[in-house]
């Protein structure tokens, strides 16, 4: 098992290795802040300052290895706009992402497991086919549309939950948090079901397809003929069985969540990182870009090697090849 | 010897799109205490449905029509899904074929005897223990204390079924119906789990229904032979008698395309055809179209005709040799 862990963070880091230099190489492609950071009147001898005191007239590699060269010491940069460093700026956002993520992710998991083992288990009753006709529309109807619907319907015409902005935060751990007050939590409502509405279809249908094939299978019949209960066939047997792909699909979607919640984001106001980056690209704030790139790339590595982990808990056969 | 299991007039259907499956069609037969009965046919001809059917586990959308199934003077048929799931494991239980499919991959040993065991009997920890450490003794699992916290991955495919046997025999049922067991073992494993279910049968009391297309295995194990084709019982009788004598000409078949019955270097003889589909299922005798005795008369359904412990459903019996 350790050796396994051994061998799963050393590839980490390859990984990690790798993205950087992808990641550096690729923000400097797309164009050159010179231009949007010094305004044009300015004169030729503040522009060539305002280049070297960035370190943008250094060649490419040496810009990254300088770049390396503060990583190892904790230092992402400062950025060009807000000029703040990088880390405490994303980090600043991050807790209110984080929450929002968290929450409609597990809620989109848990609720789309219970009502797909629902609908595989007895496929033919009225509320499966409802739940399959409510999925259908969770993977067809565009996101931006669903959230303007929601605001609409709640925030607008019924009047029941605000439309916008974290609400009122508590602080926890020198953080400040939205969900622990009453006030935090109508703020998160909305913005979490429009994010968990895609993924409560994805889990349903992922959960369902499982259940499915997992009851007509021998183990179920095998369990059935012994006399053990359907309730505790589903809960002890089948629950496990369409695990993996599950487990597998929530490390995905949590952690291109937590990187790419912006259009939830920028429609409900969401104070989060989803904005951060949208603003940065919008202005060319290398900085910014990179060191949430890489940050996001470091999430789905520490994402997959979880998920890695907690298939070895599940499965024996796993853990049997990685010891 | 007691009779534990009475099965009467047995009609297991499935509904669907295409039309109404007789899978099971007019089954009956009675099993003592004790007994190994062979249920054999190609594939398709109902053995497994009937197998479902006696323990309440056919799948949707098949069901029971109509027959009885009387397990220690109670009626199956028609008891509630609650009354069935308390008789399942503790008075009738059954294995199946592939023992790699049939334990989950995910639960330990333990964890999958305890459950079995908990369907019907709250008892601790240690006594739970010491019932699972005494059945994997009896079916031949070494050292079974200490294997009791292995999962199925670290058993070979004979220990697993024996696993298997082991959960079907926790309850002591007084039938377990087998759905071709041995069928996905090696020939060597397949002797040494036979042997042993036989003596489990005689030693435990518990009546055994053998599911196979293998003739070869069923005559080594049970004493009485019930050949099904198209969903209905064909011949029925002692071991020896049938495949010594058989009186069907399906069962003439199956025994004549058996490998030891074959001269080295022939082909082997088959039974022309496939199994009929039971969809079309017209009134004559289903066997008709690949009967190499056929005639008209073959196109009205035989009746049962009964010998002593001889059945048989045919116009054309074969001849009773020394019998006769």
């Amino acid at each position: 098992m350790l050796g396994f862990v051994i061998q799963r963070l050393i590839q980490a880091s390859l990984v990690m290795a790798a993205m950087s230099v992808i990641v550096f190489v690729g923000v400097y492609a797309i164009g050159n802040p010179i231009e949007i950071i010094i305004p044009p009147e300015a004169t030729q001898e503040i522009r060539e300052a305002t280049i070297r005191s960035l370190g943008l007239d250094l060649p490419l590699w040496k810009q990254y290895f300088i770049f390396v060269g503060n990583l190892t010491e904790g230092d992402f940069g400062r950025s060009f706009i807000y000029n703040l460093p990088v880390l405490e700026l994303i980090l600043g956002r991050l807790p209110a992402t984080l929450e929002l993520v968290l929450i409609s992710v597990i809620s989109a998991t848990v609720g789309g497991v219970v009502l797909g083992i629902y609908a595989g288990y007895r496929p033919d009753s009225i509320i499966a086919k409802t739940i399959m006709a409510v999925s259908v529309l969770g993977f067809s109807v565009p996101s931006f549309w669903v959230g303007l619907i929601l605001i609409l319907t709640f925030a607008v015409n019924l009047g029941w939950l605000p439309a916008g902005g974290r609400g009122e935060t508590v602080s926890l751990f020198g953080v400040q948090w939205s969900f622990l007050t009453f006030d935090g939590l109508s703020h998160i409502v909305l913005p979490a079901l429009n994010l968990a509405f895609f993924k409560l279809a994805m889990m349903i249908r992922l959960a369902r397809a499982g259940t499915r094939e997992t009851m007509l299978t021998d183990t179920i019949k095998f369990a059935r003929a012994a006399g053990i209960s359907e309730g505790r066939i589903l809960r002890r047997h089948l629950l496990k069985l369409i695990s993996i792909p599950i487990i597998t699909v929530f490390g995905l979607e949590l952690g291109s969540t937590l990187a790419f919640a912006v259009v939830t984001e920028t429609i409900f106001s969401w104070p989060g990182v989803g904005k951060l980056i949208i603003d940065s690209i919008a202005v060319l704030d290398r900085p910014v870009m990179v060191a949430y790139l890489i940050l996001t790339a470091l999430l789905f590595v520490l994402i997959n090697l979880t998920v890695d982990l907690v298939f070895a808990f599940i499965d024996p056969r796993i853990r049997a090849k990685g010891a | 010897m007691t009779l534990v299991l009475d099965v009467q007039d047995l009609c297991t259907s499935f509904h669907t799109r295409a039309g109404v499956v007789k899978a099971v069609n007019g089954v009956s037969f009675t099993l003592r205490k004790g007994e190994v009965l062979g249920l054999v046919g190609e594939s398709g001809s109902g053995k497994t449905v009937t197998g479902f059917s006696l323990l309440g586990l056919v799948d949707a959308p098949g069901r029971i029509d109509r027959g009885r199934i009387v397990l220690n003077g109670q009626d199956l048929v028609g008891l509630p899904e609650r009354e069935l799931r308390k008789r399942r494991g503790r008075d009738i239980a059954m294995i199946f074929q592939d023992p790699i499919a049939t334990l989950n991959p995910l639960l330990s040993i333990r964890t999958q005897m305890t459950m079995a065991l908990d369907a019907h009997a709250s008892m601790g920890r240690a006594a739970a223990e010491k019932r699972c450490v005494e059945v994997l003794e009896k079916v031949g699992i070494p050292d079974p204390r200490s294997r009791l916290d292995n999962y199925p991955h670290e058993f070979s495919g004979g220990m697993r079924q024996r696993v298997a046997i082991a959960i079907a025999l926790l309850h002591n049922p007084s039938v377990i119906v087998a759905d071709e067991p041995t069928t996905a073992l090696d020939v060597s494993i397949q002797a040494q789990i036979l042997h042993e279910m036989r003596s489990l049968a005689q030693e435990t009391g518990t009546a055994l229904i053998w599911i196979s297309h293998d003739l070869a295995t069923v005559s080594s194990l049970a004493t009485r032979l019930l050949v099904m084709y198209a969903g209905r019982v064909v011949e029925e009788g002692p071991t020896a008698e049938v495949l010594n004598n058989p009186r069907h000409p399906y069962t003439r078949g199956l025994i004549d395309s058996l490998p030891a019955t074959a001269e080295p270097g022939k082909p082997l003889s088959q039974i022309p055809g496939t199994t009929p589909s039971l969809l079309s299922l017209g009134q004559g005798c289903p066997f008709k179209p690949r009967c190499t005795y056929a005639t008209d008369i073959c196109d009205t359904a035989p009746a049962l005709s009964a010998v002593t412990k001889r059945a048989w459903r045919c116009h054309h019996p074969l001849a009773m040799e020394g019998a006769a």
